[in-house]
């Protein structure tokens, strides 16, 4: 019996070790010395890398991009997340039944999560050119004027709430078809022989046995969103005016073009503080309304 | 309301459903159309969602010329292969393929491999610090990327200087080693091996097998469809991966798709017929790849979900 445990000892460590030693490398270690490096003066101009206490995060608090990067972050999550939820809930519906082409419709929904963000980004911004774009030329066929779009101050943070949005359907539509299809038929039956019409089979019914789909895709599209890099950086490049710098893009601008490696990292504890606030909010308020079966 | 369960086929052979089962009140509504009224809702969504892959695809044919035209030609006259030509005599498209498909397949490979290794052994093995090291496992699961990139950088970098350069900044390497296994694999794999039965493999043991061969030969077939769906995940995140590869890799050579064709968009920001078709090429064989094997993605993106919940 002792000799089992010992040889479980030994097989664990054995199995365990290479996976480990990998994640250890690129994923715990690194956690603490980012931590470390926001503590500190580093450059990469200067050799040393002296502890300046918490001057990396007083810069921050002064920083007025930081603040604007924020503001960004917070509106495009905002409008991003409830945008795609909404979506993807409408389409799942729509899709949940058995018709002729379903198919076909359920595929083009599904094509959007095949799509890199880089591929998506170009795209959207050739359909939103201010100049040849076809959204344009849509708009003038109502008599809606011309729009600058990605060089409009204005408008540069919502063609990104579309384009990201668009790139999400696929992958709420999934969520949300998958719950749908979870929902006993017997359920649904005994609410239209109660007299429930369908709108109130869906508000009493349905809705509330989706709602763990719904927390999920909030938290994982928020979380997401919190982390809105690509698209940016493609299209816009934080700009016009920066307008469109959100948290990472500024991060990454500030680690790897200004190589201020030490204000970088401050920046990234920060970013990890939010999304822990965030989520942390979103259970709590979110396990309220969320109605589990079983 | 008709809610199709998966495997249900009802409907295809021609049999109508029973009247009272399942949507009672709609079979009592009088129809005033020939067809669902959902395809009025379906036909415009999905125009919607097609538009700009098929606008893509236009401008990836037209001539320079007629791209640059407003209004825009929706047809166009000619239709223009050069394009395609002209981008991979502008960039290494195929460079660029064959770099990402090296990264992902290796990367799934070593994640299914080091992942089961992990996974059984914290769900089946009783060993000295299992708690504590799967805690710090969790714990790094929850850290977003933008945290550790730096100190990431800085570690890729010393490992291609001081151990092994095929690992450094700016080598393929750099994009495969700190993704060969990951915290979510060995969770989701750990997860799934603990639900299933111990019976074959203790009768196994007694049989004489050593720890391996029972995860091998027995626990491995049986948890195949997890297995699937971790490499269907890994493949997308390795696919579409940009942040990284953006900071680890700078010369033409080992780019990877994303990295290659945002390259490619800032040296031609504006010549968007070349840009179209260099897109269309980037995406095409990830689209090809997902069509075939729609059911596994899809399958993997909802257990996601429905793990979540």
């Amino acid at each position: 019996m002792r000799r089992a445990v010992a040889s479980d000892h030994f097989a664990g460590w054995a199995f365990v070790t290479p996976g480990v030693v990998i994640i250890l490398l690129f994923g715990a270690v690194p956690i603490v010395w980012s931590a470390v490096m926001s503590f500190q003066r580093n450059n990469l101009l200067s050799p040393s890398t002296p502890f300046v206490g918490l001057a990396n995060y007083k810069q921050m608090v002064h920083d007025p991009i930081v603040a604007q990067a924020i503001q960004h972050t917070l509106i495009y999550t905002a409008l991003f997340v409830p945008g795609t939820m909404v979506v993807g809930l409408f389409l799942a519906v729509a899709m949940n039944r058995k018709i002729r082409f379903i198919s076909f419709y359920r595929t083009a929904a599904y094509a959007t999560m095949a799509i890199s963000t880089i591929s998506e980004a170009i795209v959207f911004i050739w359909l939103f050119d201010p100049s040849y774009g076809v959204v344009n030329y849509f708009f003038s066929l109502v008599g809606i004027p011309q729009q600058q779009f990605l060089n409009s101050p204005s408008e540069a943070l919502y063609v990104i709430v579309a384009m990201t949005i668009w790139g999400w359907t696929g992958f709420s539509v999934v969520i949300y078809l998958a719950a749908l299809q979870g929902i006993p038929q017997t359920l649904l039956e005994a609410a239209s022989i109660d007299g429930a019409g369908p709108w109130r089979t869906f508000r009493r019914i349905t809705l509330p046995l989706l709602s763990p789909a719904s927390l999920f895709l909030a938290v994982w599209l928020t979380i997401n969103a919190l982390q809105l890099f690509d698209e940016v950086y493609l299209s816009t490049q934080g700009g016009p005016l920066n307008a469109t710098t959100v948290l990472v893009y500024y991060l990454y601008n500030q680690a790897f073009q200004q190589f201020n490696f030490g204000y970088a990292s401050a920046i990234a504890y920060f970013l990890f503080l939010v999304i822990i606030v965030v989520t942390v909010i979103q259970f709590r308020v979110g396990k309220r309304f969320t109605y589990y079966r079983s | 309301m008709t809610v199709t369960s998966a495997p249900a086929r009802g409907g295809i052979s021609g049999i109508r459903r029973q009247p009272g089962h399942g949507d009672a009140p709609r079979a009592r509504r009088r129809r005033w159309l020939p067809f669902s009224p959902w395809h009025l809702v379906l036909i415009p969504a999905t125009l919607v969602l097609l538009f700009p892959f098929v606008w893509l695809l236009i401008t990836s044919l037209e001539t320079p010329a007629e791209a640059l035209r407003f209004p825009p030609v929706l047809d166009p006259h000619v239709i223009r292969f050069a394009n395609y030509s002209d981008a991979l005599a502008s960039a290494p498209f195929v460079r660029f393929f064959i770099n990402s498909a090296v990264v992902a397949v290796l990367t799934v490979l070593s994640n299914l491999v080091l992942c089961s290794l992990a996974g059984y052994a914290f769900a089946r093995f009783r060993f000295l610090g299992r708690t504590a090291l799967f805690a710090v496992l969790m714990a790094t699961l929850m850290v977003p990327f933008q945290v550790t990139m730096i100190p990431q950088f800085i570690i890729t970098k010393w490992l291609g200087v001081h151990v092994l350069a095929a690992a450094g900044i700016d080598h393929l390497g750099a994009l495969i080693l700190p993704n060969c296994a990951t915290a979510f694999g060995i969770f989701f794999l750990r997860q799934f091996f603990k639900t299933l039965p111990l019976e074959y493999e203790e009768s196994a043991r007694v049989d004489g097998a050593n720890r391996l061969t029972v995860m091998i030969r027995i626990v491995l077939p049986l948890a195949t469809p997890a297995l699937a769906t971790l490499a269907a995940l890994t493949f997308i995140d390795s696919w579409n991966n940009f942040l990284w590869p953006l900071i680890a890799i700078t010369s033409t050579d080992q780019m990877t798709l994303p990295l290659g064709l945002a390259t490619f968009q800032g040296a031609h920001s504006t010549e968007w017929t070349l840009l179209m078709a260099g897109n269309v090429m980037s995406l095409a064989p990830m689209l090809a790849v997902f069509f075939l094997a729609q059911r596994y993605f899809i399958r993997s993106v909802a257990a996601t979900g429905l793990a979540g919940t």
